[in-house]
């Protein structure tokens, strides 16, 4: 289980968090969705240890993140980053399984391979894709790559971090699918941040909308076309009209 | 228009303070990074490859043209004071203690920190810095350390090479085109260059390939978002780094050579 409690972010002037309170329970996804620029990014990050909160409380299955043990709570994690973040130096089935090759969870090369190119074709990728490098891949290609090394190491907690921006739509729903289909499989919890609503309707047990750096609503996706909460209704059906404001 | 003026300089100096202060904590997180595992020898092989062997053409040719232009030089000078037998042992002198190590680490900085920041730059604005933290690698572990080791280690290396192939360039002139004897140019080189000549240059490389591979690091992690902020990275990282070198030989050279 995932619980942020008052989390506080400013950057210089810009408070971009004013008090984040949000519970994610064990082995359900939770989306959460917001305009851009709402801090979701961010919160995420905070979860991660990626940003440090200027106030609140993060804590992952009952321990405060700031204060457990760093590479044994990261070994927990997985992340599916908004393009990839593969590295361009080492072949896909390397990136797949950097963390089988170093660290605490190391194994031998054979062994992490066999595990990468598993995760590959998982993620509906063919065994001969393992020893191109991400340059020669597509953006779909891409991300499902990005998806198979976050899933590697079969984690308890698993973040998407925007999983189909920049994908046409056919491929945006096959990576919905693949992040549904891995995170019913494997019973990770999940917490994915979007803008695109057919990912939410896809992916979501849960949903929560992030505006002026609080959650304004949040309840079950089948809640959420009868919210009757106005920030979420003009956010869902894309309205210029309503209290979030539009910059023309 | 007074307080205007005062508030731009407090915040000027300020500013200069935080970076002062970030780059020191990156120093010494460096530090810690290079004596304490884990150690990514992977990394480190193949910075020692770029870094060190590739970087091997540029300071050889860099050498030959500086040593050869060096004992002309030497030459038409000392020929105001019927001096031109000088031309061996000062090219030898002044490509071991001064020009060889100062030549060759801004031509490396111009290679390798350059490098550095962009590919660290770039790394950082596609998340792939953010990727390796929750992957359990620490970025200054896996990128700064094996880079700053490298360098460290072949830039004396690179250094000594340079100074062969300087002196080498400068006894091509002296005897092909200044009229030296082969033997008696070889025998002057020798007989007054001494070991420390060499040794302080290439204490010299190691101080600077450390500040080449550091400055890399240091702006290409804290590069700012877009390939504008990458660009500015790069730039900034090879001037800082060009004069880093050209700083630190002065004070190498006060410490080594006077008093």
């Amino acid at each position: 289980m995932i619980e942020l409690r008052g989390i506080h972010k400013a950057f210089g002037a810009n408070k971009v968090l004013r008090g984040v309170d949000l519970t994610v329970p064990k082995g359900k996804s939770m989306v959460i969705i917001g305009g851009s620029g709402t801090g979701k990014s961010v919160t995420l990050k905070c979860v991660l240890g990626l940003v440090k909160p200027d106030a609140g409380e993060i804590l992952v299955n009952g321990q405060d993140v700031t204060k457990a043990d760093r590479d044994a709570f990261l070994a927990s994690f997985g992340m599916l980053f908004q393009g990839g973040a593969l590295f361009d130096s080492l072949s896909v089935w390397q990136n797949v399984a950097f963390r089988l090759l170093r660290g605490s969870q190391k194994r031998p090369k054979d062994e992490a391979r066999a595990i990468a190119i598993e995760k590959l074709r998982r993620v509906g990728l063919k065994s001969s894709v393992a020893d191109l490098f991400p340059a020669e891949l597509s953006g779909g290609m891409q991300k499902r790559v990005g998806l198979a090394r976050a899933i590697a190491a079969d984690p308890d907690i698993i973040f998407f971090d925007e999983p189909t921006t920049g994908l046409d739509p056919i491929m945006a729903g096959v990576i919905n699918e693949l992040i549904r289909e891995i995170v019913v499989e494997m019973g990770a919890t999940a917490m994915t941040i979007t803008h695109d609503m057919s990912s939410v309707r896809a992916i979501a047990d849960d949903v929560a909308m992030l505006h002026d750096g609080v959650i304004k609503w949040s309840g079950p996706v089948s809640r959420l076309d009868n919210s009757g909460d106005p920030y979420l209704d003009q956010f869902i059906h894309g309205r210029a009209e309503g209290p979030i404001e539009a910059v023309r | 228009m007074l307080i205007d003026t005062v508030a731009g300089i407090g915040r000027s100096t300020l500013r200069l303070l935080a970076e002062i202060g970030r780059a020191t904590l990156f120093f010494l997180r460096a530090l810690a990074a290079m004596f304490s595992p884990p150690f990514y020898f992977r990394e480190f092989g193949h910075a020692l490859l770029t870094i060190g062997y590739f970087s091997l053409p540029v300071v050889g040719m860099t050498a030959v043209f500086t040593g050869a232009a060096l004992a002309i030089q030497v030459y038409a000078g000392g020929s105001r004071f019927q001096a031109e037998s000088v031309v061996p042992s000062i090219v030898a002198i002044g490509m071991t203690r001064e020009l060889g190590p100062v030549l060759g680490g801004l031509m490396v900085a111009a290679r390798v920190t350059s490098s550095i920041a962009a590919e660290i730059g770039t790394m950082k604005v596609t998340e792939q810095l953010d990727a390796l933290v929750t992957l359990s690698t620490n970025p200054m572990r896996y990128l700064t350390a094996p880079r700053v080791l490298a360098a460290t280690i072949t830039m004396p290396v690179l250094v000594g090479l340079g100074d062969i192939i300087g002196i080498f360039g400068g006894y091509l002139v002296g005897t092909e085109r200044l009229g030296f004897n082969r033997a008696a140019y070889l025998k002057n080189t020798v007989d007054f260059l001494e070991t420390w000549d060499v040794t302080s240059g290439m204490i010299k490389g190691a101080v600077f390939g450390c500040l080449i591979a550091l400055v890399g690091c240091y702006y290409g992690m804290h590069s700012n978002r877009g390939a504008q902020g990458v660009g500015r990275a790069t730039k900034t990282a090879v001037v800082m780094a060009s004069v880093f070198i050209l700083a630190s030989n002065y004070i190498l050279t006060e410490l080594f050579f006077t008093g």
